[in-house]
């Protein structure tokens, strides 16, 4: 068993690596920067390519160049870094050109803090780059599903052709656990829509205009329709004691934890709450949470944010029961007594 | 000019992906300069026998569907940034002739940073820069390379170099770093200088199959449409007003100096992998007590003092223990701004259930190595708790208490066993041996297991024993 007491910033480097990723351009950004110095230091000791480019813009276009080559290419930033990438991420989406990206969320807006977020969530879930595209968003909790995630992002990528994002946060990045590493490496394949710089793939070509509306609208529609599929397979959650919850906690990432440990004091004093995880922000586990809705009083949603995938809780429930939202920001963690108060009240509303 | 009469087999017989109905002529106007570098450029490909291994990066502009007529593999990059494609291009595909094609508002404009930073790095590539002083595709406005005076559609007066700045020579830039083997500027304006850019087009390529790196031709080229001048206009402003701007002239070439560059295959084998990312197999180091994990109750731990004494490793040392136990448990360290001025402070939680919150806000242990820590962590302690304090250096007494305080000269008992820096160590032996928690002889066996320097196992094996006397002989 290869098992660690790890970073999870450091597991990310690790399982890139196992999941067959030979090449990663990055500019470093706290805290995100262990990822980028493990990178430098492994990647070259098999041959793979490390570079540390000038900007996150420039970083992101070299994943989209090394994308193009068919090869497994990772790229990570934290939140102002995120924001610069928006461009090259919109275009590997146009392109249909598989990479994952990571984001260790920090606070925001601006240069804001380091400290642990979640308010990058519309930016990652909801787009951020410019036109209609999606990207398939895993959210880990813990320094494991920092590697399951990054190895099953390479895998859905190559899948479904497009980026995807691990969106995580300072504390989960930070973190060490102990992570059981697979056994195995996986192993690229040769891509037949890509260019290898020889005679068998000098047809291909890898671009993301369209000379009019017809065919871009052609390109819309195709992407449109490759998102309906992942929506329907891909989305992913975990649930705790929802069976009889009342009331069930709806978080992800590093709120879940914290929802977690809530979760368990206020079951110790016989309060009926659940809890709800999405894995996967986008697709939203819709059609689950759509049943729990079905059974419970209530939803409460804690994020590190001002709010925003608790939009998402609401759309999936459409008004049926009521969904409250608790906050901090600005690299604020809530005391575990706070949260409990918070959810005592919005257990006690209904 | 949008008819290519003797077609080079650098381009497709027929230009099937373009769109409409002519598939034989580019999409070009008349008399643009670009037809003919893209001729010069196909032409060197065929002649030098390297078409089935070109990429050609189209940047966006007017050559933005080079994809159209280069009969190899094509990437279309975003505005500016075909030198940063092209160089995972070229890292990705090492034996293959990269030609990252640019105009100048993509070039010298918006893509500035990348072409400076993909020439620093000499990546192995061959950049074509067509100079043709405007903007062609969005409408005719100013370009950094545009001449003082010139009328563009957002220089209606004329370029005035107190607003705008000066034409940007871009060549004479690239050529002052280091890295770049062949630099030079050349114009497709009358036959001779076609002739002598081509030449100039075919030195770099040969120069990029032989693996020296980057070269750098910036080519004048005619933009009638914009400039609103007729072909044979155009041609004369480039020699009259141009040229006088932008010399025509080779700024560097050592590539006959250089060595080449390695080309890097990355392995595939498992072996190698797991080597490179230090994945080692592991060994159980103790055997498993189903009774020891079921009857463990959770253990919340803040360990504080200052960055050097071991802080963040004393809580490392002990999560690994618990882990080598079958336990869960997390450590979170503080960082960045947090560890100026000199503290540090982690988290540490060993569970038998799954933990949630890897924050410890209410500890039921802390170790404090300095006064600081103690004055911030001794208020947050469980009712209860257990507080171990570096006695070598904390003088105050304890103002709590409801909990247990144990004073332990952590630095004496380090020192004595001549590591001064095993203050931590001292440390987990005492709470350790005070808890009942688990035998000393786990640490020992963990730092046997951990340490790399026989040297440096014994003096920290001496002051886990001398600590954990300590604390049987006033303690217990
Ligand atoms: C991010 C972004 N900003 C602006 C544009 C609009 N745009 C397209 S081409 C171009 C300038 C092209 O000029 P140049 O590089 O000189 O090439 P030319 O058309 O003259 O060959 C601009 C500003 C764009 N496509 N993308
Ligand atoms: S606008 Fe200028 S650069 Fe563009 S195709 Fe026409 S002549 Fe060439």
């Amino acid at each position: 068993m290869f098992k660690e007491f790890i970073k999870g910033n450091e597991a990310i480097a690790k399982a890139a690596a196992l999941a067959g990723c030979t090449q990663y351009y990055g500019y470093p950004i706290t805290p995100s920067s262990e990822i980028i110095h493990a990178v430098a230091d492994y990647f070259p000791k098999f041959g793979g390519t490390f570079v540390q480019a000038e900007s996150e813009v420039a970083a992101i276009n070299m994943a989209f160049g090394a994308a193009a080559c068919g090869k497994r290419v990772m790229t990570a930033s934290s939140s102002p870094g995120i924001s610069l990438k928006q461009e090259g991420v919109s275009y590997l989406a146009g392109a249909e050109l598989p990479c994952v990206i990571i984001d260790i969320m920090r606070a925001g807006p601006g240069l804001g803090n380091i400290w642990p977020e979640q308010g990058d969530y519309h930016q990652i879930v909801k787009g951020g780059g410019h036109g209609n595209y999606k990207t398939i968003v895993l959210a880990p909790n813990s320094p494991q599903e920092m590697c399951d995630f990054t190895i099953l992002a390479f895998e859905l990528a190559e899948k479904y052709r497009g980026p995807v994002y691990v969106l995580s946060d300072a504390y989960t990045g930070q973190v060490m656990e102990p992570v059981i590493f697979p056994d195995e490496v996986k192993k690229e394949k040769r891509q037949d829509w890509a260019i290898y710089g020889d005679k068998e793939s000098s047809g291909n070509v890898v671009y993301s205009i369209q000379m009019n509306t017809v065919e871009q609208e052609k390109v819309n529609l195709r992407l449109d329709k490759k998102y309906r599929e992942i929506e329907k397979c891909e989305a992913r959650y975990e649930e705790y004691l929802v069976d009889d919850a009342e009331m069930i906690v709806v978080s992800y990432g590093i709120s879940s934890r914290i929802a977690h440990s809530a979760v368990d004091s206020l079951r110790e004093e016989g309060f009926k709450v659940g809890m709800f995880t999405p894995k996967t922000l986008w697709p939203y586990p819709v059609n689950r949470l759509k049943q729990l809705s079905e059974k419970c009083r209530s939803f409460a949603v804690l994020e590190l944010s001002n709010g925003q995938m608790v939009e998402d809780v609401r759309l999936t429930v459409e008004g049926k029961r009521p969904v409250d939202f608790y906050g901090r920001m600005g690299g604020a963690i809530p005391s575990q007594e706070e949260v409990i108060g918070v959810f005592k009240d919005f257990y006690n509303k209904y | 000019m949008g008819k290519i009469l003797k077609r080079p087999k650098g381009f497709f017989e027929t230009f099937d992906r373009k769109p409409g109905t002519d598939q034989r002529v580019t999409h070009y106007c008349p008399g643009c300069g670009h037809g003919r570098v893209h001729k010069l450029l196909a032409e060197a490909m065929e002649e030098l026998e390297v078409i089935d291994r070109s990429i050609f990066i189209s940047p966006v502009g007017c050559s933005v569907f080079g994809f159209y007529y280069f009969n190899c593999g094509n990437i279309q990059a975003a505005h500016g940034r075909a030198p940063a494609v092209a160089t995972a291009a070229s890292r990705s595909n090492p034996d293959s002739i990269v030609i990252c094609y640019q105009g100048d508002g993509d070039l010298a404009a918006i893509g500035t940073a990348e072409i400076l930073h993909a020439a620093n790095r000499g990546e192995n590539m061959t950049v074509i820069f067509v100079n043709n002083a405007i903007y062609g595709m969005t409408g005719g406005q100013m370009a950094p390379t545009t001449l003082e005076g010139q009328i563009t559609a957002t220089t209606p007066l004329g370029r005035d170099l107190a607003n705008e700045g000066y034409p940007m020579r871009m060549a004479e830039i690239i050529s002052q770093l280091h890295a770049p083997v062949y630099v030079a500027r050349e114009a497709v304006s009358d036959v001779k200088s076609v002739m002598k850019a081509k030449r100039s087009i075919r030195k770099a390529m040969q120069s990029q199959k032989d693996h020296k790196g980057f070269s750098f031709v910036e080519i004048l080229a005619t933009c009638p449409t914009g400039w609103k001048l007729d072909p044979i206009e155009s041609i004369q402003y480039i020699e009259k007003e141009m040229k006088e701007q932008f010399p025509i002239k080779v700024f560097k070439d050592v590539i006959s100096e250089r060595e080449p560059k390695a080309k890097h295959y990355p392995s595939t084998k498992k072996e190698d992998i797991f080597a490179a990312v230090n994945l080692v197999e592991n060994v159980d180091l103790f055997p498993r007590d189903q009774e020891f994990i079921d009857n463990f109750s959770e253990q919340r731990f803040r360990i504080a003092g200052f960055g050097g004494q071991g802080v963040l490793m004393a809580g490392t040392t002990l999560a690994y223990l618990a882990m080598e136990h079958g336990l869960e448990t997390t450590w979170l360290p503080s960082y960045g701004p947090e560890m100026r001025g000199g503290t540090a402070n982690c988290h540490v939680i060993l569970s038998n259930k799954k933990i949630g919150a890897p924050m410890v806000e209410t500890p039921n242990v802390l170790i404090a190595l300095n006064l600081p820590s103690y004055d911030q962590f001794e208020p947050l302690l469980e009712s209860g708790g257990l507080i171990l304090v570096n006695s070598s250096i904390i003088e105050r007494e304890n103002k709590r208490d409801d909990v247990t305080t144990l004073r332990i000269p952590m630095n004496e008992i380090a020192e004595s066993c001549g590591v001064r820096a095993a203050a931590n160590m001292a440390a987990l032996s005492a709470y350790l041996t005070y808890s009942k928690l688990m035998k000393i002889d786990r640490l020992v066996t963990l730092i046997k297991h951990n340490f790399k320097k026989r040297d440096l196992i014994d003096k920290n094996i001496a002051v886990i024993e001398k600590a954990s006397e300590y604390v049987t002989k006033h303690y217990l």
